[in-house]
């Protein structure tokens, strides 16, 4: 209902907008009668809001707009002759359309009884049917007075024009104000309540301007280049020692990310609007393939950029299509497999480690790899001994190569072998990536995952050969450090191909400096930055890491558009360009590709009620676990960085200033002597991309990252904490992390 | 990349104007509504695994631009270590592209000095492949560069012609 109502207030911005424009266009016709671009204009209006009104169910409103539309039409085409009468009759309807609207924004439904549709469709009917009967013309005449003394002279003050004037000589006849009566007790009805009626006008229309899509693009641009600059100024202001300029670059710092913020924001909009469209594709498809479907759409209010969203339209409708066609199988197929005749379509938008991921889901026929290996050779996609070698999951990516489809019949829906290889380009265009699951008989799942926005993106900085290279942050599991013994004991070569042990599982390793075309460096201690693209995940062994910063990702020149690696470039604080890794594009070029376990990992089919956990030790040797993915990063801070800010301790970290909470005391505990200098910290995001909101909870270590299925218990149960499960055969507190967070009060905002 | 050639085109007659620089002992022109602007050697980041001729990426005010060294473009002898390059930033296919050159000349304008002659068939191919003409003038040969041919680089990358996952 939400999501409902959201699709009608922006149906009634719109549409208020229009009808201000109908009035205008309307009365510039009565100057200019036959004007053939005014009349396309205002059937074009009316044919709109006769089209939403349709799809929101509102049938009164469609009704009136429906016979308007037909008049329209007419006289457009010039079937019609524009006289005073239909002027009029138009005039009113868009009155009636306007009253339907505020019921619309009052009731959120046409509903109303105050508002009569049917005097005005009896007029526009019998203009049509060409009677322009004398009682009808009185109607018309009287309105057009009435809509003068109301809405008309607040429409516009030059729009009493002498054309409407003339005719009130004609006495009104009080059959005709009976009529009459029911649109207009509709501005007394809402006099006394104006400031009700005012204000709830505000909330729809005037509190949003419409913008031109160019200037928020050129504003995001513009703050892509703030945000570089206040990287560089902070860089510069923290070597000095300048006091004033540090707080001042503090302050702009502060100022640049939230601007920063509330500029992506407004190129954020709601994925709803592209589903909006979806009930209507999927029941024309589904009658027209004679298929029965129910849609479900979850998550309509999931936001991305506003370019993204355009860009997703094609590619969605296509998988939508493809779905019904290729999945979905007729009803008595299905029922003669044992499903039921209905089948069922799935939409589904989140968001996943700063990606939005859309599933398409349906429970038709699947996909099965044999009759897709036996097509692609067909078609020449690959040769036998290629298919040989490939495992399901790669034979499946098969429908994404060009020029395959596997239609028996080639449909004018789907199966013209454009689509799939299309649908990928076009995702991977904006920096997203698609892939596909099936199984026989159960069903198809399609999966597309798009960054949240392309401008400005956190990344992880390292080093390798004196050069930096960013690593969208999207990609990053996590970072591993491995020195001496447990170099030699975790990383080990399989025929030449280094793979790092990792709780217990094998990871494939690739040398950044290798991958950049320089040798495997010789070192004794190994960075790695472990890296997930869809279902690949593999270790990257990088120089040096520098830190986290937030990035303006800028496009390079097509001489560079071959290489599959960057994804782009940058520009660092100190003015340098840094290269933007492609993390698929390293996978594909190094021929990493996914395997099963990768699969399985990222999806968690293996065990979905397993619960990844942060285990550390507080009070001593107090076991406590925290959410794995509630820990943005673990951090160490020598003792002597810790400050006060009120009675709160706090630490600079990143530009910024980092609450603590101490774990210990926050879930009753007793807090231990800190005699280490360093403490540990695990950093929480509140909220908010840009850390602005992030909490650092004081530990005595980090113990293990655990996957767990959870056995909740009861007992020590108290102020943050939760409960207690049994996590690698000991007792352990489930930290509340609200609660805990909380205690950091004011300092996270 | 098929667009280009209607631009160089339509640029040719139009002007007489070229902004003149030397690459290797060469004397070249490129049309002065090609050309942007022309910049001191820069910092420069390379690009691992690129074309051997994309030298790297600069900073142009917040711009990412792609410096072309024309002399390994050309085949030309390599430029000694102790002279920096100057950028010619040109625009080229809707793109600014800069092209690492040795010295930069003046601006000439070559309408009262003789008209173009062709190509000489016998300059070595990476040279035919990238002149539009030749204005042979009193004290040089001027070789005017056609700029979306200089940039067409071919990626030999074999790494990224395998299938996709």
């Amino acid at each position: 209902m939400d999501d409902d109502a959201e699709i009608i207030a922006e149906f009634l911005v719109e549409s208020h907008e229009n009808l201000d424009q109908l009035d205008r266009d309307l009365v510039e016709l009565e100057q200019q009668p036959g004007s053939r671009d005014l009349l396309s204009s205002i059937f074009r209006t009316i044919h709109t809001i006769k089209g939403t009104s349709g799809f929101l169910a509102f049938g009164r409103l469609e009704e009136l707009t429906h016979v308007g539309e037909t008049l329209l039409s007419r006289l457009r085409d010039g079937e019609q002759e524009m006289t005073l009468e239909v002027t009029e009759a138009l005039l009113r309807m868009v009155d009636t359309v306007r009253g339907l609207l505020d019921a619309i924004e009052r009731t959120a439904s046409d509903t109303d009884p105050s508002v009569d549709v049917a005097p005005v469709v009896e007029v526009i009917e019998r203009l049509l049917a060409g009677e322009p009967a004398a009682p009808p013309a009185t109607t018309d005449v009287e309105t057009a007075a009435t809509l003068q003394g109301t809405d008309g002279g607040g429409v516009d003050p030059t729009s009493s024009p002498d054309g409407l004037s003339a005719p009130p000589s004609v006495p009104p006849a009080t059959v005709d104000e009976e009529v009459w009566d029911g649109v207009e007790r509709r501005t007394p009805a809402a006099d006394p309540a104006e400031t009700f009626d005012g204000a709830e006008r505000r909330t729809v229309v005037d509190s949003s301007v419409r913008v031109d899509v160019d200037l928020l693009d050129n504003l995001v641009q513009l703050v892509g280049e703030l945000v570089l600059t206040r990287n560089q100024i902070l860089q510069r202001t923290e070597a000095g020692t300048d006091a004033e300029l540090g707080r001042a670059s503090q302050r702009l710092d502060l100022v640049a990310s939230e601007l920063q913020e509330s500029v992506m924001k407004t190129r954020m909009q709601p994925i709803g609007q592209v589903w909006s469209k979806m009930p209507r594709v999927v029941r024309d498809l589904a009658h027209q393939l004679g298929r029965e479907v129910e849609l479900v759409m979850e998550g309509h209010e999931t936001e991305l950029d506003r370019s993204l969203l355009e860009a997703l339209k094609g590619p969605l409708t296509h998988l939508v299509r493809n779905a019904l066609d290729h999945g979905i199988e007729p009803p008595d197929v299905r029922t003669a497999a044992g499903k039921p005749a209905k089948g069922t379509l799935v939409l589904r938008a989140f968001h996943e480690s700063g990606q939005v991921v859309v599933e398409i889901r349906d429970d038709g026929k699947g996909i099965d790899p044999a009759r897709i290996g036996a097509a692609a050779i067909d078609r020449g996609v690959v040769t036998r001994e290629q298919l040989a070698r490939m495992d399901a999951r790669e034979v499946l990516g098969l429908i994404f190569r060009p020029g395959f489809s596997t239609a028996a019949e080639v449909s004018n829906i789907s199966g013209r072998g454009v689509g799939m290889d299309v649908v990928r380009t076009n995702i991977e265009r904006i920096g997203g990536s698609v892939d596909v699951q099936s199984e026989v008989g159960r069903g198809t799942t399609c999966r597309v995952r798009i960054p949240l926005t392309l401008a400005i993106i956190p990344a992880l900085v390292v080093g390798e050969g004196g050069e930096r290279y960013a690593i969208p942050q999207a990609n990053l599991v996590e970072l591993v450090r491995l020195e001496g013994e447990d170099l030699a004991r975790d990383v080990e070569r399989l025929a030449g191909a280094p793979v790092l042990r990792l709780r217990g599982r094998l990871l494939p390793l690739v040398h950044l400096a290798e991958t950049l075309g320089g040798g495997e460096p010789a070192t004794d201690a190994l960075t790695v930055v472990v890296l997930q693209s869809d279902d690949i995940r593999f270790g990257l062994c990088v120089g040096e890491v520098h830190d986290t910063q937030e990035i303006v990702v800028k496009p390079i020149g097509r001489q560079l558009k071959g290489l599959a690696m960057y994804a782009g470039a940058t520009i660092m604080g100190d003015g340098r360009v840094a290269l933007i890794l492609d993390v698929a594009g390293v996978a594909q070029t190094r021929g990493i590709s996914a395997t099963d376990a990768d699969a399985a990992d990222t999806r968690g089919d293996a065990d979905p009620d397993a619960t990844a956990l942060l285990v550390l030790e507080v009070a001593g040797g107090r076991r406590a676990a925290l959410p794995l993915e509630a820990v943005a990063r673990l951090e160490e801070f020598p003792v002597s960085r810790i400050e006060r800010s009120g009675t709160a301790e706090v630490v600079q970290y990143r530009d910024g200033i980092l609450p603590l909470v101490r774990l210990a005391p926050a879930i009753g505990l007793t807090e231990t002597d800190a005699s280490d200098e360093q403490v540990h910290v695990v950093v929480h995001d509140v909220g908010g991309r840009d850390g602005g909101g992030s909490v650092g909870i004081v530990i005595d270590r980090v113990l293990d990252v655990v996957e767990t299925t959870l056995v909740r218990s009861d007992s020590g149960r108290r102020h943050g904490v939760t409960g207690s499960a049994v996590v690698q055969d000991r007792v352990t507190d489930l930290v509340d992390l609200p609660a805990v967070v909380a205690l950091a009060g004011a300092g996270a905002r | 990349m098929n667009a280009p050639t209607t631009v160089a085109t339509s640029v040719a007659p139009s002007t007489e104007q070229y902004c003149t620089f030397w690459v290797d002992g060469l004397f070249f022109g490129v049309a002065v509504d090609e050309v942007q602007e022309v910049i001191r050697h820069q910092p420069m980041t390379p690009v691992p695994r690129a074309h051997e001729a994309v030298h790297g990426l600069i900073n142009l005010r917040g711009q990412i631009v792609t410096a072309v060294d024309l002399r390994v473009r050309l085949d030309l002898q390599e430029r000694p270590a102790d002279r920096p390059p100057m950028n010619v930033i040109v625009r080229c296919a809707g793109e600014v592209v800069s092209l690492l050159v040795d010295d930069i000349g003046d601006v000439i304008d070559t309408s009262d000095r003789g008209g173009a002659a062709p190509v000489p068939p016998n300059l070595p191919g990476a040279l035919r492949d990238v002149v539009r003409e030749v204005r042979p003038l009193a004290d040089a040969i001027l070789l005017v560069l056609d700029v979306d041919r200089a940039l067409d680089l071919t990626i030999h990358d074999t790494d990224t012609t395998g299938g996709t996952p």
